[in-house]
């Protein structure tokens, strides 16, 4: 017996490490990346949270170069993008949704002042892909397939590239200096573009290129038949938008009337305005909620004055005049026509009812099915004829910019993947973060920044670009709204929270890890992480 | 100066660490090298509050001293559990003798460091509610009354729970316990009865007072740090959930805690010279039901024979306390 021992004592003193308490255990806590909401709704497949995390350190350039991972078009998206991220996103059942969209266009911007380039690290195939079509799809599989190592040839109709981006969307949306500022970006990485140049014979392409990529959107307007005079003027939205940016502008008169509830109907009665018309009159068949427009540009078009008539069709239009005839909805949801008329004052009638793609390149190419005016494509977005691919507004999509720059991501990869031989698929995805999986109490209470607009009455007579962006210090403050959905931020909480330590602090990136020796499965750390991001699991065994 | 939150970094200060903060500004339990003063292997159950409550105020206790201190500590779940002969859970220097006479066993320790000359090192004593509220009351008063340089914490499950779920003297009313079963018209602890040791303690207007919970750890880790500016006898009593005794799932301790505070049934304040000088505002308020449904001690105010009365009584308590301290802002 030792007698170093104090009386009545006959243990050394041990500490409780000894005691592994992880035996008691029957859940264990296991960390885990969530999808969130914002990512899984983002047509272009961007990882929005973790964009946004860099952005919430200030850490600009590697937010903007994870956002050029999925997307080359940062500042344009920051001013075209219909925001799929914000409706989806998860603050918006707390406060209001974070405003993506306006840090992406800071970030964008930012890349733009700053000259960021994305360099180039694969080593080149030698295989060379030819793309139709210059437009957000066509330029987005270009990026893509230069990032791949693969060759890049463009052929393209237009006069300068960027398709719809240029020749749909008005200079007051997206300034031009910024979109040549992205597309040139693109092209600098090696991409060769042969502007004015219609392709004819896909298949024979297909002799001199390894692939083909088809994007020729959908420029054709549709056309609706309207009794009309001899003096009656009718044009279509397409053209007008075409023709304002060739700088040759139509002659409108003062009272335009533009037909159809799409954007495009929005863009062309605020586009009339800037042409000097006092009174532009959008008429649709159907209500605002039944409207295919956005909000934003409903909105917008109403500020600068746009008057909308809901519930009406025209019967006929004459020189000064349109005859609109009301409607009603059925029980379904379907206007029927009421024998009731109406005239209206107009010099010009738009018409925006929608477009269809010129699919006449690919007459008599084999195994090329189509639908409804569009293209058939499987999942890998090959046409039925091996080695052509097809995206963008020329198959069947909702056809925003966004949709159009996703396909263009996923036709890079697989036609990467088909010319490797390979087989690409997507990862599947993690369950979804949904706002049921947070523990909101930890986030602060912070209302959404709003990007400051040009006053009403300047907007109506210039192309000026109607909403501003962010500074950096509200754009840090808005990416700081981030709730970082399922995915560890790295508060501490869990490392915290434990009663038995057994939390183990990596250090900063590193994250956490859990100490299973000691951790009795008690779930703390489960029920205050913020973001969901741990959750229990039976114990193995 | 009372705890500034930091707002509109993401989670501000509500979180634990936040790495949009500077390191300095983050939480003591966010340092990799904090002292973890109750080490792992402890007996404590899954989800023991007072494990947690016990290493947070510590661990800053710990920081605030500069590592120069000795904690003595009352009978109870957090001796028992840290120190099964021979194992230790504790990494400072600790001291333990009888369930009663923790704060005089401090005093002790106190007035001997004194003798010594090393008023470096500093005293704090801690004890469940049974310790504190009942079996050491007369000790603490003792304490307080001379005012000898101690801070005492009172880590408040409300009940004897290391025995079984006694009641104790600060077991709320109608939450049953072993001694107080749900049977009757009236089950569950009676109304009215019971000590409230932060006002006593604010009685003898000691330096120092304040209340805490687990689930405010920056308030917790500051009004400890706060606590070490002052000689002389200061009183600290944090709420700390019981999964055990409060029948509620161990993971739902801090969201417990948490509803006691938003409820205003554990008003959170703290007090200088026996005056109250801050409080800590509701933020979101919840109707005690919220708190009262997560535990089974209360399972018999719902239900088919269940008593809405009672659950009234207890909500009075809640709104009183809630005028009494200005919880709510603007109110």
């Amino acid at each position: 017996m030792d007698h170093e021992k104090p009386f009545a004592i006959t243990l050394d003193v041990g500490s409780s490490l000894a005691n592994k308490t992880g035996a008691w255990r029957t859940e264990r806590p296991v960390y885990l990346d969530l999808l969130p909401p914002c990512n899984q709704a983002c047509p272009a497949g961007e990882n929005i949270q973790q964009w946004l995390y860099h952005a919430e350190g200030g850490g600009y350039e590697a937010a903007w170069r994870q956002i050029m991972a999925d997307n080359p078009f940062p500042a344009v998206m920051g001013r075209v993008c219909y925001r799929p991220c914000e409706t989806a996103c998860n603050r918006g059942q707390l406060d209001e949704s974070v405003g993506i969209n306006s840090v992406e266009r800071f970030l964008g911007d930012e890349a733009v002042r700053n000259g960021w380039t994305v360099p180039m690290t694969a080593s080149a195939t030698g295989k060379h892909v030819l793309i139709v079509g210059a437009g957000p799809a066509g330029l987005s599989a270009a990026y893509h397939l230069r990032l791949l190592g693969h060759d890049v040839t463009i052929r393209d109709a237009g006069d300068a590239p960027g398709g719809m981006m240029r020749y749909g969307i008005p200079r007051y949306r997206l300034p031009r200096e910024v979109l040549d500022a992205e597309i040139d970006r693109i092209l600098a990485m090696g991409v060769r573009l042969e502007s004015g140049c219609h392709v004819t014979d896909v298949v024979a392409a297909l002799t001199e290129f390894d692939a083909v990529f088809l994007a020729v959107g959908a420029h054709i307007a549709k056309r609706a038949y309207i009794p009309a005079g001899d003096s009656a003027r009718i044009l279509d939205a397409v053209a007008l938008l075409h023709d304002v940016e060739d700088a040759q502008p139509p002659m409108l008169g003062r009272r335009v009337v533009v037909y159809g509830g799409g954007n495009t109907a929005m863009d062309a009665a605020r586009t009339a305005k800037r042409l000097g018309a006092t009174d532009a009159l959008v008429v649709y068949r159907r209500t605002r909620e039944r409207m295919p427009a956005h909000d934003v540009e409903v909105t917008e078009a109403t500020d600068e004055g746009v008057a909308m008539k809901w519930l009406s069709t025209i019967a006929r239009a004459d020189g000064e005049t349109v005859t609109v005839e009301k409607m009603r909805l059925d029980d379904k949801g379907f206007p029927q026509p009421t024998g009731e008329f109406e005239e209206l004052a107009a010099d010009t009638v738009v018409l925006a009812l929608g477009q269809e793609a010129d699919l006449a390149l690919l007459d008599g190419v084999s195994g090329i099915e189509t639908e409804d005016g569009v293209v058939r494509v499987g999942p890998t977005l090959m046409t039925g004829h091996p080695g052509i691919f097809a995206g963008g507004d020329m198959v069947p999509s909702e056809r925003t910019v966004t949709i159009a720059i996703g396909h263009g991501k996923n036709a890079a990869r697989q036609i990467d993947s088909w010319l490797r031989k390979g087989d690409h698929r997507a990862p599947q995805p993690a369950a979804l973060a949904s706002f049921d999986k947070l523990n909101t109490w930890y986030y602060s209470d912070a209302h959404a920044t709003v990007r400051p607009q040009l006053e009403a009455a300047r907007r109506v007579s210039t192309f000026d670009e109607v909403t501003g962006g962010l500074d950096e210090s509200t754009a840090l403050f808005e990416a700081r709204r981030c709730l970082s959905c399922g995915n560890c931020f790295e508060c501490d909480n869990c490392y915290g929270v434990c009663p038995d330590n057994a939390v183990i602090k990596l250090g900063p990136t590193r994250r956490y890890e859990i100490d299973y020796d000691y951790c009795k499965g008690c779930g703390i750390c489960v029920s205050e992480c913020p973001c969901g991001a741990i959750e229990m699991r039976p114990e193995p065994g | 100066m009372p705890l500034q939150p930091i707002k509109f970094y993401q989670t501000g200060s509500f979180v634990v660490g936040n790495r949009l903060l500077d390191p300095d500004e983050r939480a003591v339990q966010a340092r990799i090298d904090r002292t973890n003063s109750l080490n792992c292997g402890h007996r404590a159950c899954q989800g023991c509050g007072e494990a947690l409550g016990a290493r947070y105020a510590l661990d800053a206790a710990m920081r605030a001293t500069g590592n120069q201190m000795v904690a003595v500590n009352a009978t109870g779940c957090l001796e028992v559990f840290s120190t099964p002969y021979p194992e230790t859970s504790w990494r400072i220097p600790w001291l333990h003798s009888l369930f009663g006479n923790a704060p005089a066993v401090a005093t002790g320790v106190a007035a001997g460091l004194k003798a010594k000359g090393r008023s470096d090192v500093r005293v704090v004593g801690q004890g469940g509610d049974g310790g504190t509220v009942d079996i050491g009351f007369g000790c603490l008063s003792g304490m307080f009354e001379r005012n000898d340089d101690v801070l005492f914490i009172c880590y408040d499950n409300e009940a004897y729970m290391n025995t079984g779920v006694q009641r104790s003297g600060a077991t709320p009313p109608a939450a049953r316990t072993t001694t107080t079963p749900a049977i009757g018209p009236e089950p569950g602890n009676v109304f009215g009865q019971g000590k409230n040791v932060p006002a006593i303690a604010m009685a003898h207007e000691i330096p120092y007072v304040a209340t805490a919970t687990v689930a405010d750890l920056r308030d917790l880790e500051y009004k400890v740090t706060r606590a070490m500016d002052f000689r002389g006898a200061r009183y600290l009593h944090v709420l700390v959930p019981c999964p055990l005794g409060w029948g509620s799932a161990s993971g739902d301790t801090i969201r417990i805690a948490r509803l006691a505070k938003e409820s205003g049934l554990f008003p959170v304040f703290e007090a200088e010279g026996g005056e109250v000088t801050d409080v800590s505002k509701i933020r979101r308020r919840v109707p005690v039901e919220d708190y009262l449904r997560l535990q089974t001690r209360y399972a018999h105010l719902f239900g088919e024979h269940g008593h809405p009365g009672t659950v009234a009584r207890i909500q009075a308590v809640a709104d009183r306390n809630i005028r009494r301290f200005g919880l709510v802002e603007g109110e």
